[in-house]
C-alpha cells in the first residue's frame, strides 16, 4: 500500500509536464466556481461587502424566512414558471416541425440554403434582436401597422408598455430567434435513419404522414425525449439575456423572472444575502430538478445524461 | 416509379412545404434587412415612423454619425480587443488543460474530472461571483472579460474527446524524437486538431462579441464598456452618447435616433454577418460534438 503510494508520488512527479497542464485549469475551478458555492453562506448572514469576509454576523434563516413572504419573490416564481411554460408547451414542438418539414424537401440546395439562413438570428446579439423586438412592438412599429392591416386591431396598442403582452413577446421573439438553431440536433438524428426504412414503408403502401409518423418521429423519440426532460429541469431559469433587454417599468410586474429578481434584489439594491438566499434554494431546486431528470430519461429511454 | 415520383415533386404538399420554406426564410433574414434599411434611412425621415421594405431617402448620415462617436468607436475597439484575447485565452487554456485531461496515465485524472464535473451540477451563481470579482479587483476592470471566461466545461470535454481519437502511434513517434509533453501537443496534437480549434474559437469568438451582461454588471467606467453594452444601454434606457446627442442637436428634433440607433446595431453586427456564410458550418459541426458527448 505504501509502496503503490510512493510509486504514485513518484510518477506524479515524473509526469510533471502533464500536471503542469492540469492544475492551473484545477486551480481556475477552485477560484471562479468553488469559491463561489463557498460563498453561498453568506445567506446565513448580514453581509457587507465593504467588511473582510467572513466577519459578518451570522443572522440564520432570517433572510429565507423574508423573500419566503415576500410577495414580489412569488410574483418572480409566477412569472419564471409562465414563461417558461409557454415556450415549453408552445414552443418546443417547433424545431421538430420544422424539422420534418425541411426534410421533406427533396431538393438538396434549397434545403441546405434553408437550413443555413434558419440558424443565422441564433448568432445575433440579444441587444441588436431585442432592439428590433422594441422597435417593432412600438409606436408606428411593424406589429402595429401589420395588425391593423389585416383588421385585428383598430388602434395602436403600446404591447412593450403593457404587462400583459410580455409573457408573449419572449415567447414570440425566442421562437423566432430559435427555431432552426434548435432544429439542428433533430435534423441531424433524422439523418441518421437508415433510408431503407422509408423504402419498405413506401413498399407497404404507407402514405407521407404515415411515414413521417411511424418511422421519422419513432426513429428521433430518443433524442426528443432526452430534450424535452432537459428543457423541463431547466424550468426555474429563464432567458436573462432577452428579459433583462425586453423589460422596463411598466411592464416589470410580468417580467420580473426568478434571475431578475435576484440581480435587481442583490445587484440594484445591494442586498447581498438576500439574493444569495434566493439563490441558495434556487441552486439547490435546480440541482434536484436535473437528477429527476437524469432518472427519468433513464427510466424512459436508458440514455442519460450523466 | 420514375414517373411517380415525378409525380409527386409537384404535389399540393411540396408546394406547401416550399411556400413555408421560404416563409421561415423570410422571418429570419427580415429583421436584419429591416435594420440594414432603417440605418440607411436619412435621418429626418426616420423621424416619421420606420420604414418596411426600401429607404425612402438614401443617406450614410447616420453611419458617419456612428463612425464619428468616439465613445462608440472606443466601444468597438473595446469589443475587438476581448473577443481577440479572449478568444485566444479561452482556447489556449481549454485545450492545455484538455490534453492534460486525456492522458489516462494522469495521476489523479478521475479526482480531476470529478472537481470539473461538480462545477456543472452546481455553481455558486450570479451574487457570490459579484463579490468574487469585486474581491480579486476585477470590478470595472477589462480582465474580469478575458480571464472568468477562460475555461469552459463543456469545451474542455469536446477538446479531451478529440484529443482521445488522435493516434498514440503519432505522440509516441514524436516522443521518440525528444519532444517534451508540451513540445507534442503543440507540434503534434493540436495541428491536427485544426476543425475542433476553429469550432471553439468560433464560439468564443461569438461570445465575446455579443455579451453585453458582462459590461453591465461588472463594468461602470465609460472607457471600459463593450459595444454590446453601449448598445444596450442606448437601445433599452434610451441613453444617448454624446455624438449622438450632437448629432440630434444638429438634426434638430426630439429622435432622429432611429436611424442612428440601426446604424449602430448594423455596425455592431457587420463582423457576424459578413463572416457567417464562412464559419456557419464549423458552429453546426461543433454543436453535432457537443450533442453526441451531451
Amino acid at each position: 500500500m505504501f509502496q503503490y503510494r510512493t510509486g504514485q508520488i513518484k510518477t506524479f512527479f515524473r509526469q510533471w509536464q502533464l500536471q503542469s497542464m492540469v492544475i492551473p485549469g484545477i486551480i481556475w475551478m477552485f477560484i471562479f466556481c468553488y469559491i463561489p458555492m463557498f460563498w453561498l453562506i453568506i445567506a446565513f448572514m448580514d453581509f457587507s461587502i465593504a467588511k473582510p469576509m467572513l466577519q459578518s454576523p451570522f443572522v440564520g434563516l432570517k433572510h429565507f424566512q423574508d423573500f419566503i413572504t415576500d410577495d414580489r419573490f412569488w410574483r418572480s416564481i409566477r412569472n419564471t414558471l409562465g414563461m417558461s411554460s409557454i415556450k415549453l408547451l408552445l414552443g418546443f414542438p417547433i424545431p421538430i416541425f420544422f424539422a420534418l418539414m425541411l426534410n421533406e424537401i427533396r431538393t438538396i440546395r434549397f434545403k441546405r440554403t434553408v437550413q443555413t439562413i434558419s440558424y443565422l438570428p441564433h448568432f445575433i446579439a440579444w441587444t441588436i434582436f431585442g432592439g428590433i423586438m422594441l422597435n417593432w412592438l412600438g409606436e408606428g412599429g411593424v406589429i402595429n401597422q401589420l395588425m391593423m392591416a389585416l383588421g385585428l386591431q383598430d388602434r395602436e396598442i403600446l404591447f412593450n408598455s403593457d404587462a400583459k403582452y410580455f409573457w408573449w413577446i419572449t415567447y414570440f421573439s425566442d421562437t423566432l430567434k430559435e427555431t432552426g438553431w434548435s432544429a439542428i440536433i433533430y435534423i441531424a438524428a433524422i439523418a441518421g435513419i437508415d433510408p431503407g426504412l422509408y423504402e419498405a414503408a413506401e413498399l407497404d403502401g404507407a402514405n407521407r404522414w404515415q411515414r413521417m409518423w411511424h418511422i421519422t418521429i419513432q426513429s428521433i423519440r430518443p433524442t426528443i425525449a432526452i430534450l424535452f426532460i432537459l428543457a423541463v429541469s431547466g424550468i426555474l431559469g429563464s432567458n436573462f439575456e432577452q428579459i433583462f433587454m425586453l423589460k422596463n417599468n411598466m411592464n416589470m410586474k410580468m417580467a420580473e423572472s426568478l434571475d431578475l429578481y435576484i440581480y435587481n434584489m442583490g445587484l440594484v439594491s445591494g442586498r447581498h444575502s438576500f439574493s444569495t438566499a434566493v439563490l441558495f434554494v434556487r441552486s439547490i431546486v435546480a440541482l434536484g430538478l436535473l437528477f429527476l431528470a437524469n432518472y427519468t430519461s433513464k427510466k424512459l429511454t436508458g440514455d442519460s445524461i450523466f | 416509379m420514375e414517373r411517380s415520383r415525378k409525380f409527386r415533386r409537384i404535389g399540393v404538399f411540396e408546394v406547401f412545404n416550399a411556400l413555408l420554406m421560404l416563409a421561415v426564410c423570410f422571418l429570419t433574414l427580415y429583421p436584419m434587412w429591416f435594420v440594414f434599411i432603417n440605418s440607411l434611412n436619412a435621418p429626418q425621415q426616420a423621424m416619421l415612423g420606420t420604414v418596411n421594405w426600401f429607404p425612402k431617402e438614401f443617406s450614410l448620415a447616420s453611419y458617419s454619425v456612428v463612425f464619428n462617436d468616439k465613445s462608440l468607436m472606443h466601444g468597438f475597439y473595446i469589443t475587438t480587443l476581448r473577443t481577440v484575447i479572449g478568444t485566444v485565452a479561452h482556447v489556449l487554456f481549454t485545450a492545455i488543460v484538455a490534453y492534460g485531461m486525456s492522458k489516462s496515465n494522469l495521476i489523479g485524472r478521475k479526482i480531476y474530472l470529478k472537481i470539473a464535473l461538480i462545477t456543472m451540477l452546481f455553481s455558486g451563481g450570479l451574487i457570490p461571483s459579484f463579490i468574487l470579482m469585486t474581491k480579486l479587483g476585477l470590478y470595472d476592470n477589462f480582465w474580469v472579460f478575458i480571464i472568468p471566461a477562460m475555461y469552459n466545461f463543456f469545451n474542455m470535454v469536446i477538446f479531451m474527446s478529440f484529443f482521445r481519437t488522435i493516434p498514440d502511434s503519432l505522440e509516441e513517434s514524436a516522443k521518440v524524437d525528444g519532444a517534451s509533453d508540451y513540445g507534442v501537443l503543440f507540434r503534434i496534437v493540436l495541428p491536427n486538431s485544426m476543425a475542433v480549434l476553429a469550432t471553439i474559437s468560433l464560439f468564443s469568438a461569438v461570445y465575446h462579441w455579443n455579451d453585453y451582461y458582462q459590461g453591465v454588471i461588472y463594468i461602470r467606467s465609460q472607457d471600459q464598456l463593450p459595444m454590446q453594452t453601449m448598445l444596450y444601454k442606448i437601445i433599452a434606457e434610451n441613453s444617448m452618447s454624446f455624438m449622438q446627442q450632437q448629432a440630434m442637436a444638429q438634426f434638430g428634433a426630439r429622435l432622429p435616433g432611429n436611424s442612428i440607433k440601426f446604424a449602430s446595431m448594423m455596425v455592431a453586427t457587420l463582423p457576424i454577418l459578413v463572416f457567417y456564410p464562412f464559419i456557419q458550418r464549423y458552429l453546426v459541426k461543433g454543436v453535432m460534438i457537443g450533442a453526441i458527448k451531451g
